[in-house]
C-alpha cells in the first residue's frame, strides 16, 4: 500500500470527502440533512481547489438526479444524505441503475422511519439500499465501520461504478460519520475509469463478455441516447417487446451476481476453528471484535467476520465458514441475520437493538454464550 | 425526407410515437432548424422529462438523456456543470416543468443556469390519458375534474420571471417561424432562457377544452388567441407570443474556482 500523502484526526463524513477526492470526483449535489451534511460542508469547501463543483440543490430529488447529468457529462460524481433523503432519492438510484450511471451515494444512517431519530445511529436502512427503488435491479452496497474504512470504501466505490457502470451506495451511519479518529490519506490501489470505446462503431449498450459495456460520454460526438425506459442495445425503447425487455433486465442483475468474486468482500479473524463466529457489519462490528477477543481469553471458541461489502451478499465467503453457529448483531430489528442464514445455512441467532446505541462488548458477550 | 431530417433526425427512432396532428412534430421541426442555424447537434446536448413533449430530443441525432419524470432540470444541472461549454436544450411539459418539477425549475431560474427550457404547454397531462394539469383553465372537465377544475392554473412565463429566468418567449405551434427564431436567440443568451410553447393536443385537450380533436381547427384557435404586436391590449383569452423578457445584465450560473483549482 502506498504511503500516505497525511495522517489525520478525522470523521466518518470527512474521510468519505478525502476518499472521493482521492478518487477523482469533481462533481458534488447535496442537500443538507443531520446526521450527512458535514460531507457536504468539507466538499464545498474542496472540491473548488481540485477544479471540481459544488452545488447545493433545492432537495435530494434535484441531487441525484445532477449526479447523473454530471456523470453522463463525464466526470465523477457523488452526493451523500441520510434517511428521508436517502428514501427521496431511491427513484433517482433506480434510474442510473436502468441507465448504467455509474455514481456514488453515502447514505449516513440514521434512526428511522419517518423524521426517526435524525441525531443517533441505525443500521435500518440495509434492505432499502439493496431494495429501495422500484423495479429488479442490483446495486452495490459498501459498509464502513470506521473513518479510515470510510475513506478507503468511497475510493472502492468510485472504482466499483466505473468498473460495473452501477450506482454504488456507501452506507455508514451516524457512529461511523460522526467519531474523528485517525485516518491515512492514501488511494488504496489502483483508481479505476471507465473503459473507453475503440476505433469503429459504438454500440453505447452492447455488453462485454463481462455483461459490462463500454463508456462513452456526452460531448464526445457519440450522440448516446440515454432513456430510462427498458431499451436495447443502441438505446431504443423496447418496453413492448417483451423478450428484449427481459434481456435488459436480466443482465442489469447479472453484471453484478455474475461479478460476485470481483465485488464481495469480508475481513475475518479466527474462523479457523471457531465453534461459533459473530457476523457484523459498519459500526456494530467494533464492539462486536472486542466480544471476540474478550470470549478467546476466556477460552471460547469464537471468531468474527465483518462484511464490507452488503450486496451482492458475500455468500461464498460465508459459507466456506466452517462454525457450528453464527450470531449477529444489528442497530435495526434484525435484518441481514436472514442473509447470512440463508448464505450458511446453519443456526443464526439474532441480536437487534433500537434505540441509537451500540450493542456493548458484554450485551454481545453474553448472547454468544447462549449459542456456545 | 427533407435534407434537414436526413441531416439531423436520429432514425433508428422513427417513426415518431405522436399521435396524428400533434404539435410535437412541429416543434421538432422548429428545433432542427435552430441546430442547424447554430452549427449543428455536436455543440448540443438535450434533456427530456416525462410526457409527450419529452419524446421530442430523442428523435435528434444527438447525446440526448430522457429523465425521470419531473427530473429534467437537475440532469441538465450537472450536465452543464460537467460540458460548460456545450449548448444543454431541455424538452419538458406543462405538468413536468411546473407540477412535479415546479421546484427545479424556479430554483434554477433562480440561479440563471445557463441553459434553454422549453416547455411544451397542451394544457393537460395527454400521455397518461387526459387529466387536469397546472396549466389548465378553470371549469373544464378532464378525466379527473369530472365535475370541472376548480383550480386556477399557471402563468409559466410569469413564474419564470419572478424566479429569475433572464430570457422568457412565449410562442406557438401555429406560428413556428417566430418559434424557430426565439429557440435560436434562448440558445444564444448567457443565462436561464425559457420558451413556453402552446400546442395543440388533438387526441386529449382537444377534445377536453375545445370541444375537437381536428388539428386545423386547433391550431386555428391558437392562431387567433396569439398577439405577436407588442402594442395592442390583450382581450380574455389571448396571449402574448413573442420574446417577453431579455436581461443579459445578469451573469449566468458559475462555479466558484479557487487559485489552487486553477493550476
Amino acid at each position: 500500500m502506498a504511503e500516505p500523502d497525511a495522517v489525520k484526526i478525522i470523521h466518518g463524513n470527512e474521510a468519505c470527502v478525502e476518499g472521493a477526492i482521492l478518487a477523482g470526483c469533481k462533481f458534488f449535489a447535496g442537500y443538507p440533512i443531520t446526521p450527512a451534511s458535514e460531507v457536504a460542508e468539507v466538499m464545498a469547501a474542496r472540491l473548488p481547489a481540485v477544479g471540481g463543483v459544488f452545488m447545493q440543490m433545492e432537495d435530494e430529488l434535484a441531487s441525484i438526479n445532477a449526479v447523473v447529468g454530471a456523470s453522463w457529462g463525464g466526470i465523477k460524481a457523488m452526493t451523500a444524505t441520510s434517511g428521508p433523503g436517502f428514501s427521496l432519492m431511491q427513484e433517482g438510484i433506480g434510474y442510473a441503475a436502468v441507465t448504467e450511471t455509474p455514481c456514488v451515494i453515502v447514505n449516513v444512517m440514521r434512526g428511522g422511519p419517518g423524521t426517526g431519530q435524525p441525531t443517533l445511529s441505525s443500521q435500518q436502512d440495509v434492505y432499502q439500499a439493496k431494495y429501495g427503488s422500484h423495479g429488479d435491479y442490483e446495486p452495490i452496497v459498501l459498509v464502513p465501520s470506521s473513518a479510515q474504512e470510510a475513506l478507503d470504501l468511497t475510493v472502492r466505490a468510485f472504482n466499483l461504478a466505473e468498473e460495473f457502470l452501477v450506482p454504488v451506495i456507501v452506507l455508514t451511519d451516524e457512529i461511523v460519520g460522526h467519531t474523528r479518529e485517525r485516518v491515512a490519506i492514501r488511494a488504496p490501489g489502483e483508481i479505476k475509469q471507465r473503459r473507453k470505446p475503440g476505433q469503429g462503431e459504438y454500440i453505447p449498450f452492447r455488453p462485454m463478455p463481462d455483461h459490462v459495456p463500454l463508456r462513452g460520454n456526452f460531448g464526445e460526438g457519440y450522440h448516446i441516447l440515454v432513456d430510462g425506459q427498458l431499451h436495447d442495445e443502441y438505446g431504443n425503447r423496447v418496453g413492448h417487446i417483451p423478450e428484449k425487455s427481459a434481456q435488459h433486465v436480466q443482465r442489469l442483475c447479472d453484471k453484478i451476481n455474475q461479478n460476485r468474486d470481483r465485488i464481495a468482500d469480508v475481513e475475518t479473524r479466527n474462523i479457523e476453528d471457531a465453534e461459533v463466529v459473530i457476523v457484523s457489519y459498519g459500526s456494530s462490528s467494533r464492539p462486536a471484535l472486542r466480544a471476540m477477543k474478550e470470549a478467546r481469553a476466556q477460552n471460547l471458541k469464537v471468531g468474527w467476520v465483518k462484511l464490507k461489502t452488503l450486496f451482492p451478499f458475500p455468500d461464498e465467503q460465508l459459507s466456506a465458514i466452517p462454525a457450528r453457529a453464527f450470531l449477529v448483531p444489528e442497530m435495526n430489528v434484525g435484518k441481514i441475520v436472514r442473509e447470512v442464514k440463508r448464505a450458511t445455512g446453519k443456526p443464526c441467532l439474532s441480536l437487534p437493538k433500537l434505540g441509537g446505541e451500540l450493542h456493548t462488548p458484554a450485551e454481545i458477550l453474553t448472547a454468544l454464550k447462549e449459542v456456545m | 425526407m427533407h435534407p434537414l431530417g436526413e441531416k439531423y433526425l436520429r432514425k433508428s427512432s422513427l417513426p415518431t410515437l405522436f399521435c396524428p396532428g400533434c404539435g410535437d412534430g412541429t416543434i421538432l421541426n422548429a428545433m432542427i432548424r435552430a441546430i442547424d442555424k447554430l452549427g449543428g447537434t455536436d455543440h448540443f446536448l438535450f434533456v427530456s422529462g416525462i410526457g409527450c413533449s419529452g419524446w421530442i430530443p430523442v428523435f435528434i441525432n444527438a447525446d440526448c438523456i430522457h429523465t425521470l419524470h419531473g427530473r429534467a432540470i437537475p440532469v441538465a444541472t450537472g450536465l452543464k456543470m460537467a460540458q460548460p461549454g456545450k449548448h444543454v436544450v431541455v424538452f419538458t411539459g406543462d405538468g413536468d416543468c411546473l407540477g412535479i418539477g415546479g421546484n427545479h425549475f424556479i430554483h434554477a431560474a433562480r440561479r440563471n443556469l445557463n441553459v434553454t427550457v422549453v416547455m411544451v404547454n397542451n394544457y393537460i397531462y395527454g400521455m397518461t390519458g387526459g387529466q387536469v394539469a397546472p396549466t389548465t383553465p378553470e371549469k373544464i372537465v378532464t378525466k379527473t375534474t369530472p365535475y370541472g377544475n376548480i383550480e386556477a392554473p399557471f402563468d409559466a412565463c410569469g413564474l419564470a420571471r419572478a424566479a429569475g429566468a433572464t430570457f422568457i418567449a412565449r410562442h406557438t405551434t401555429a406560428l413556428p417561424r417566430l418559434l424557430m427564431n426565439d429557440l435560436v436567440k434562448a440558445v444564444q443568451h448567457s443565462g436561464f432562457s425559457f420558451v413556453e410553447v402552446m400546442t395543440q393536443c388533438p387526441t386529449q385537450a382537444g377534445r377536453a377544452i375545445y370541444g375537437s380533436g381536428e388539428p386545423s381547427v386547433l391550431l386555428n384557435e391558437l392562431k387567433g388567441r396569439a398577439v405577436v404586436a407588442k402594442n395592442v391590449e390583450l382581450k380574455p383569452g389571448q396571449f402574448r407570443v413573442g420574446t417577453l423578457h431579455q436581461d443579459a445584465s445578469r451573469p449566468p450560473y458559475a462555479p466558484i474556482v479557487t487559485a489552487e483549482g486553477t493550476a
